[in-house]
């Protein structure tokens, strides 16, 4: 119940300030349509290291805040009537739920700027809702990692970014399935591995956060 | 354990036969490896001696959660730091030995890019704590940071390798790893090589938590 209250007050504030969306809707165009003047209509591969690393830069932005724009009084005030594990997972969806949306419009904006080079499209947008969730959930946990030590955006790029190669090298090769028809082995697997690194990352989150919380 | 000086000498013994029986034992001469197997006993026990250390060093940041106590802070950051000694050293001998058996000293393997993807998130580690001024604080942020970076270490350097085809013994279609391995071999490996580099890192991690105990013994204003 707290998470759903949680949940919908973010919800809420973003419907009212809409700073976050169209900030990084602004984001997500400019920089999609400078690769499009750079880049023009490039080869699958190329395609989709470009939007994975563009997912990447989204997510940073679109997260990071988060946590940062919760002032200290705000924090103590939900910590008082929800406590650690509600908060943390409401960040959790929310962001996820904001990472999904975003993922999808830099991928209209994809396909309508940069063309499209792949042969199933139906399996990349589920793949881009996996990514975006994925990458979601490993920075907001990073977000409030970098909250807590009272550091800016930055850290969070710092500590973030060796840590996502894994997941975008993963998201890298699952999304070959979008690409080609003959498809090497091992990728049923590798989904699973995402989705397996996925709950990780919601347990790791869920069990550590409270040592995060706590001053 | 800390100032017993048994296991020091042994260290000392072991590496000793690592080195000279590494260098001078026979080994078989096997196509594309043959002198170069005996990289064995540097690199593959360096990597498992950092896998070691990585893992007492997540173990302590564990118990620093439980239980906040800057000696389980110390020890928790000083493993670390010899596990990233070792693993960058891994890393060094390892691309020496691709050299000259895969004909380039990097090729983009998935291990060598899981090794590389590692190190960085524990060089990650050292600057994030850095960042903190706050001693209690650093601590526990770094706690966190420790646990969660093992648990994205673990699937990078041995499930996803594992996964795709590499160079590396153990991947998919890569060539067979030392599942034939010499028993001479495998004697100074098993018996000399890992215990060997273990032990000094150990040595190496107990040496700098003292340092460091005995510092904060001076800064702290406890009798």
């Amino acid at each position: 119940m707290n998470i759903l209250n949680l949940l919908k007050k973010d919800l809420l504030l973003e419907v009212r300030q809409q700073y976050t969306f169209y900030g990084i809707l602004l984001y997500v165009t400019a920089t999609i349509f400078v690769l499009y003047l750079s880049m023009g209509q490039p080869e699958g591969p190329v395609w989709k290291g470009l939007f994975w690393m563009i997912q990447l830069f989204i997510c940073v932005n679109a997260v990071a805040k988060s946590f940062l724009q919760e002032g200290r009084g705000r924090l103590l005030y939900f910590y008082s009537i929800a406590g650690a594990r509600d908060f943390i997972l409401a960040k959790l969806v929310f962001n996820a739920l904001l990472m999904i949306l975003m993922s999808g419009v830099s991928l209209v904006l994809f396909l309508f700027m940069l063309g499209d080079p792949m042969g199933h499209e139906g399996y990349f947008v589920l793949i881009t809702c996996l990514g975006g969730v994925s990458l979601s959930l490993v920075f907001t946990f990073l977000s409030a990692l970098a909250a807590r030590a009272q550091q800016g955006a930055a850290l969070m790029a710092i500590l973030g970014f060796p840590l996502v190669i894994p997941q975008l090298m993963l998201l890298n090769r699952i999304s070959t399935i979008a690409f080609e028809d003959v498809l090497q082995g091992g990728l049923g697997w590798m989904l699973g591995i995402m989705a397996g690194l996925d709950v990780l990352l919601v347990v790791l989150a869920i069990i550590l956060f409270p040592f995060l919380w706590k001053d | 354990m800390l100032r017993q000086t048994w296991w020091k000498i042994l260290c000392v013994l072991l590496l000793a036969y690592t080195v000279i029986a590494g260098f001078l034992g026979t080994v078989p001469a096997k196509p594309i490896v043959n002198e170069t197997i005996r990289n064995l006993y540097f690199h593959v026990a360096m990597w498992m001696a950092m896998m070691v250390f990585l893992s007492v060093s997540v173990v302590y940041a564990i118990l620093y959660l439980r239980k906040p106590s800057h000696v389980y802070d110390i020890y928790s950051l000083e493993y670390a730091k010899v596990g990233i000694v070792f693993g960058t050293l891994g890393i060094i001998t390892g691309s020496e030995w691709a050299g000259f058996t895969w004909g380039a000293f990097w090729s983009n393997d998935p291990k060598q890019l899981g090794a590389v993807i590692a190190m960085l998130i524990y060089y990650a580690y050292l600057v994030f704590r850095n960042g903190i001024p706050d001693i209690d604080k650093r601590a526990r942020l770094g706690a966190v940071y420790n646990i969660f970076a093992f648990a994205m270490l673990f699937p990078t350097i041995w499930i996803l390798p594992r996964m795709v085809e590499s160079l590396h013994p153990g991947g998919m279609g890569g060539n067979p790893a030392f599942n034939d391995l010499d028993p001479r071999m495998a004697l100074v490996w098993v018996a000399g090589a890992i215990p060997g580099w273990t032990l000094l890192g150990i040595w190496i991690a107990t040496l700098r938590i003292r340092l460091a105990l005995v510092e904060e013994k001076k800064y702290s204003n406890r009798p």
